[in-house]
Formats: C-alpha cells, structure tokens, sequence
C-alpha cells in the first residue's frame, strides 16, 4: 500500500468489494442459465479471471506497484498458465477413446 | 580512503542505485511464492478440467447453491475486513488493526467449518476418494483434493492471522507485516473465485 493508497479512505475497497460480490453473483445466475457446459465454462472463467483481475489490482494493491512489476507478475503468471494448456485436446481423445480410468 | 573502500563505493552506486521492483524483500519474497502458488492451483484445476472434459459420465451432485454462495460470500468479506484492518495499521492504530485481523481470522474459521460440514454432507451420501453413488470415482479424488488444498490454505491463514496479529498487537511486527500476511490472504479468496465456477456451479444438478 502507498502513501497515496493510505489518504484515498476506504471508498475504493467497497466499490471493489461490491463488485466482486456483484460478479460472484453473476456466475451463479450463469449456473443457472439453459445453455452447454462449454458456453457456461468460458462465461463463468471470463467472470472469474474479471474477479481474479480486480482482486489482484486493488485487494492486493497491484495498481500502486511499479509497472514493472506488474509487468514481471502479470506476463510470468499468464505464460505459465498459458503453457498449462496443452493437455486439453488430449481430455478429448480421452472422452473419444474412453480411457480405462475414467469407467 | 583505501582502495577497498573505493571498490566498494564503486559497487554501491550501480549495484544499489534503485532496485527495480523498489518494494521490501519480504513483500518480493511473498509475491513470487503467490506466483509459485498460482501454478500448483492451475495445475490442480487444469488437471480436474482435464478429467473433467474426458470422463463421459460425470457426477453433477450438488442441488444447492446456498451453501458454496455463504462461503464465497464470507470470503469475499473477509478480503474486506483485512484491507480495512491494513488500513487501521498504516493509520496507527494498533487496537484496531488486531481486531480487524482476528475479525478475518473469523471468518476463515467460519468458511473452514462450513467447507468441512459440506465435506461431512457429501461422505453420508457415500462419497470417497475414490468412489461415489453417482458416476466416476474420479469426481471424489478430484473434488477433495482441489478443495482440500484450499481448504488447507485457508487454515494456514487462519493460523498466520493470528499468530501476526498477535505480534503485531506485541509490537514484534509492524503494518508492513500486515500488509504481506493481506497479500496471502487475498490470494486464498482469488482461487476461490475460480474453485467455485470450475468444481461446484459446473457440476449443479439441473
């Protein structure tokens, strides 16, 4: 937290608090909603990474770091989890070929 | 002047000008084990989406959101109580600052019981590790193990909280610890955010 942070007051953290609570509600009215599991996934991850976003920024005071550092977090973060997915279209020959563990 | 001295005033105005994140080493210290953290999450939840996407018949057993919606509720608020605890800390305010610490220690306690009630709930209707009345057994081993190592995350916390905030009122620590101990915590109610979509709304009986 800086210096700047410490004068702003508490206003911002509600604002931010509300908006989370608001996006949590969101993905459970997205649970709710007659669509695939597909289309429900990617709402609800785009919800979530919206949250993630928020918390990480102004819960965690990101925004007031420097912008290299955000930077550094930001790309490390999003690459390694970037190279997380290649296992996905093998989840797929799986569901295709049901594998022995998954009976 | 010697020349050690000299090679050390050399040193000193590049090596030490300005570090280039200029945040303390304890809070660089907690950041990049959040970042490690991160990945142990994501792979956890990427290996149970893996699962998930493969197994064709996938239990979905929950019938309420009631229960997943007070957690995420509490735990979102105790986010709040934290920030306003570092905020009662930076202002000096030493009183304050431990009972907004013990406050969100609370509720973690409080998130804690309900997660471990939930866990009970889903054991009397015959759910293991490994088995389960409604599909794969695959959905207990993942489903205990990503709640399970937030739930043990949460009770880090819980403890961390106290046991900081009870320096801190002793004067052993100062605001900034309170500060990184926030940094963990917040992280803790990030995860959440995408433990509850993945593992309890995609999997609601419809």
């Amino acid at each position: 937290m800086t210096k700047v942070e410490e004068h702003t007051g508490i206003g911002k953290d509600l604002a931010v608090y509300v908006c989370l609570l608001a996006l949590a509600g969101l993905q459970f009215l997205i649970a709710y909603q007659n669509i695939d599991a597909a289309q429900m996934f990617w709402r609800m991850l785009t919800v979530a990474c919206v949250e993630a976003g928020l918390a990480a920024l102004f819960f965690m005071h990101l925004w007031s770091e420097k912008r290299i550092f955000r930077w550094f977090v930001g790309l490390f973060t999003i690459s390694v989890l970037l190279g997380m997915q290649y296992g996905w279209t093998d989840s797929f020959r799986m569901l295709v070929g049901a594998a022995p563990f998954s009976k | 002047m010697s020349s050690a001295d000299l090679t050390m005033g050399g040193h000193s105005s590049g090596v030490t000008s300005e570090p280039p994140f200029s945040i303390p080493t304890k809070k660089l210290a907690m950041w990049l084990f959040i970042i490690a953290d991160t990945m142990t999450f994501a792979a956890c939840l990427v290996a149970y989406g893996f699962l998930r996407n493969g197994t064709p018949n996938w239990p979905r057993p929950f019938h309420s959101i009631t229960n997943v919606a007070l957690m995420t509720f509490i735990l979102l608020t105790s986010s709040l109580t934290m920030l306003i605890g570092l905020r009662s800390a930076r202002a000096g305010d030493k009183s304050a600052a431990f009972g907004w610490t013990m406050i969100t220690a609370l509720l973690g306690i409080i998130f804690a019981f309900l997660h471990i009630r939930e866990w009970l709930g889903l054991i009397d209707e015959g759910m293991t590790m490994f088995k389960n009345p409604w599909g794969t057994g695959l959905f207990g081993a993942s489903f205990f193990s990503v709640t399970g190592l937030h739930l043990t995350h949460v009770t880090g916390g819980v403890i961390a909280l106290i046991v900081v905030g009870l320096r801190y009122k002793g004067g052993r620590y100062n605001a900034d610890d309170i500060e990184i101990l926030g940094l963990y915590w917040h992280f803790v109610d990030l995860v959440w955010m995408f433990v509850v979509p993945l593992v309890y709304l995609l999997n609601l009986a419809h």
